[in-house]
């Protein structure tokens, strides 16, 4: 505790660094997924090779990546750029496959509806698919992060600034304290992003309590999607 | 004969190394009436009904709405000009009910304020409470929702409504209501509506014209409800209108001719100490009508059942048909169907037998008339 006391400005500096590294490219994963698994969705032989190719990605180890990454990207062995690359993959390659099932979860009537109404394409896309696949959507967001905020650690290893500095310096100086206090930060940071994503979920999905009290039939649930997901993250190197 | 508002010309949709859904289709849609398309499964019907809007492209042939070819406007734009209900309400969950009511309106550019104010002028178009318009679709029962369908079709005030087996899902009681509700806004708003069912009794009771549809896509036959049960086409159409389209005919025939007798009644709680007024005029074989001091009917007093209220069948009103006067008689209990005034004061009974003699007497008229 002292020690975290005498060190809390570094510790806060790092888990700053920590937030933007997981952060970053959990967004930008997001914007590369949506459309891709929008285009994919309405092509089955595009959707099988999207699927395959990302689940390969997601394969790749980590470590790995991020030093193929430098000579691939022009970048150095120390820049923040190669994280957030190689976590970008990653991300795709999780919310891609979410955000297909986020669309399929979509109730295919609501389209017809919507189509009948007078729809254009695009409008329906943003006004109903889009906003009807946040549950979904939010569900693989939710494993991203928490899949992102313990893959930035590992880049602690090549030197690049965040949380997992604490595990390097801990274990060469052979100083546990400082260990745990970045186990625990890193765990706080992941509930702290969870918490956030969950009440931005309440807030952008309003009727979904709406439909809860009214015991309508489950819509499908992000909580099988996140299992699933859990299982393949945990067997990530 | 009334202006045609839609027609089919020679339209055919065939689907990919399939069999036609819809095979060389010609008719004509009369404008602000109800025309329903009626079939089993895979007759065409609802195919039909979308290349109105578009929604199916056919493979052959026009469809003209108002004098124009539909494929002449954009096809979001055509969509936007015909109100559209179909089976399940098809309502956005993530929208209010008023905002859901709202939607077209806002695609035709009418601002938030507008729209909602006119959402909420449809809730009560419809029968709903307007404190239902903050709510979600979700929390509204089946038949609340098919309404807001139908309100939400209404919005933009289109020319013609396409409506595809809207009341299907909902159970028989509401679907009742929701039929004669749809009669009550059609007598107000004269839209142009083609609605598709499976059900012969809703296109009977709905359609001013039904056109049956026959498995393969092909028109079995085009008329007024009245026709279709009196003369069947063909062979599959009387076997599609049912084994009792004979007694369903009597729907389209009123029942002036019927003879009103007098009954003898007994009211309840009619003087000052709750006691009972007997008026024994007329014979009804020992059974007496119960009635408040209105004169409304409460039931009957059997012969041997002493004071006990036995409940009584359906009411033959004024302007009924001859379908209502034999089933009141027949719902009754004592045989006699109860005939009320527009005010639902007991005027007299009448029998079966009465009601059978002028359905006989009106055949004759016919079968001489030929």
């Amino acid at each position: 505790m002292d020690w975290f006391l005498a060190n809390s400005g570094m510790v806060f500096e790092r888990a700053g660094q920590h937030l933007v590294l997981a952060l970053v490219p959990m967004v930008l994963g997001l914007l590369i997924s949506i459309p891709l698994a929008q285009v994919s969705r309405r092509h089955p032989a595009l959707r099988s090779v999207v699927t395959t190719l990302t689940s390969l990605l997601y394969t790749i180890p980590s470590l790995a990546l991020f030093i193929i990454l430098p000579p691939l990207l022009g970048t150095r062995i120390l820049d923040p750029l190669n994280v957030i690359v190689a976590l970008t993959i990653y991300a795709v390659a999780l919310l891609v496959r979410a955000a297909m099932d986020a669309f399929d979860s979509v109730d295919d009537d609501l389209r017809q509806a919507a189509v009948a109404m007078g729809y254009k394409p695009a409008a329906r896309f943003l006004s109903i698919d889009l906003p009807l696949s946040l549950p979904v959507l939010f569900a693989g967001l939710r494993v991203v992060s928490v899949s992102n905020i313990s893959l930035v650690s590992v880049a602690a290893l090549l030197g690049v600034g965040n949380l997992g500095i604490l595990f390097t310096d801990g274990l060469q100086r052979t100083f546990v304290t400082e260990v745990v206090v970045g186990i625990v930060a890193i765990l706080l940071l992941a509930l702290l992003m969870d918490a956030v994503l969950v009440l931005l979920e309440r807030l952008l999905t309003p009727w979904t309590r709406a439909s809860a009290a009214a015991s309508r039939a489950e819509p499908v649930t992000g909580a099988e999607f996140i299992a699933d997901a859990q299982v393949h993250a945990g067997a990530r190197p | 004969m009334a202006e045609a508002m839609i027609e089919f010309q020679s339209v055919t949709k065939q689907y990919q190394g399939g069999q036609a859904a819809v095979d060389d289709l010609s008719m004509s849609i009369d404008k602000g009436s109800i025309t329903v398309f009626v079939g089993p499964s895979g007759c065409g019907k609802t195919t039909s009904l979308r290349m109105i809007n578009r929604m199916v492209e056919p493979t052959k042939g026009t469809i003209t709405v108002d004098g124009k070819d539909v494929t002449s406007v954009p096809a979001a734009e055509l969509r936007r000009s015909m109100g559209y209900v179909m089976q399940s309400s098809g309502l956005m969950p993530h929208r209010s009910v008023l905002d859901n009511i709202a939607t077209v309106p806002r695609l035709n550019g009418v601002s938030k304020a507008d729209a909602r104010k006119r959402a909420e002028e449809l809730l009560d178009v419809v029968g709903l409470a307007s404190g239902l318009g903050k709510r979600y679709p979700s929390q509204l029962s089946g038949g609340q929702q098919q309404r807001v369908g139908v309100a939400r079709a209404l919005a933009a005030d289109p020319p013609v409504l396409l409506m595809d087996e809207p009341f299907s899902a909902v159970d028989p009681v509401v679907r009742d209501e929701l039929q004669r509700e749809l009669l009550r806004l059609q007598r107000d708003l004269a839209k142009t509506i083609v609605f598709v069912t499976h059900d012969i009794d809703e296109a009977t009771v709905l359609g001013d014209k039904v056109a049956v549809f026959a498995v393969g896509g092909k028109l079995a036959q085009y008329a007024t409800p009245e026709e279709i049960l009196r003369a069947p086409a063909n062979e599959f159409v009387a076997s599609f209108v049912g084994r009792d389209r004979g007694f369903r005919h009597l729907g389209f025939s009123a029942a002036d001719g019927v003879t009103i007798r007098p009954v003898p009644t007994v009211t309840r709680g009619g003087n000052a100490d709750g006691g009972t007024d007997v008026d024994a005029r007329g014979n009804a074989g020992g059974w007496r009508l119960v009635v408040d001091a209105e004169s409304r009917p409460l039931g009957w007093e059997g012969p041997g059942s002493g004071s006990d209220l036995i409940p009584g069948g359906s009411l033959f009103r004024p302007g009924d048909t001859l379908r209502r006067a034999l089933d009141s008689a027949l719902s009754s209990p004592s045989g006699l169907g109860v005939a009320v005034d527009g005010d639902g004061r007991v005027a007299g009974v009448i029998e079966a037998a009465e009601v059978l003699a002028v359905i006989e007497s009106a055949r004759r008229v016919r079968q001489d008339a030929l």
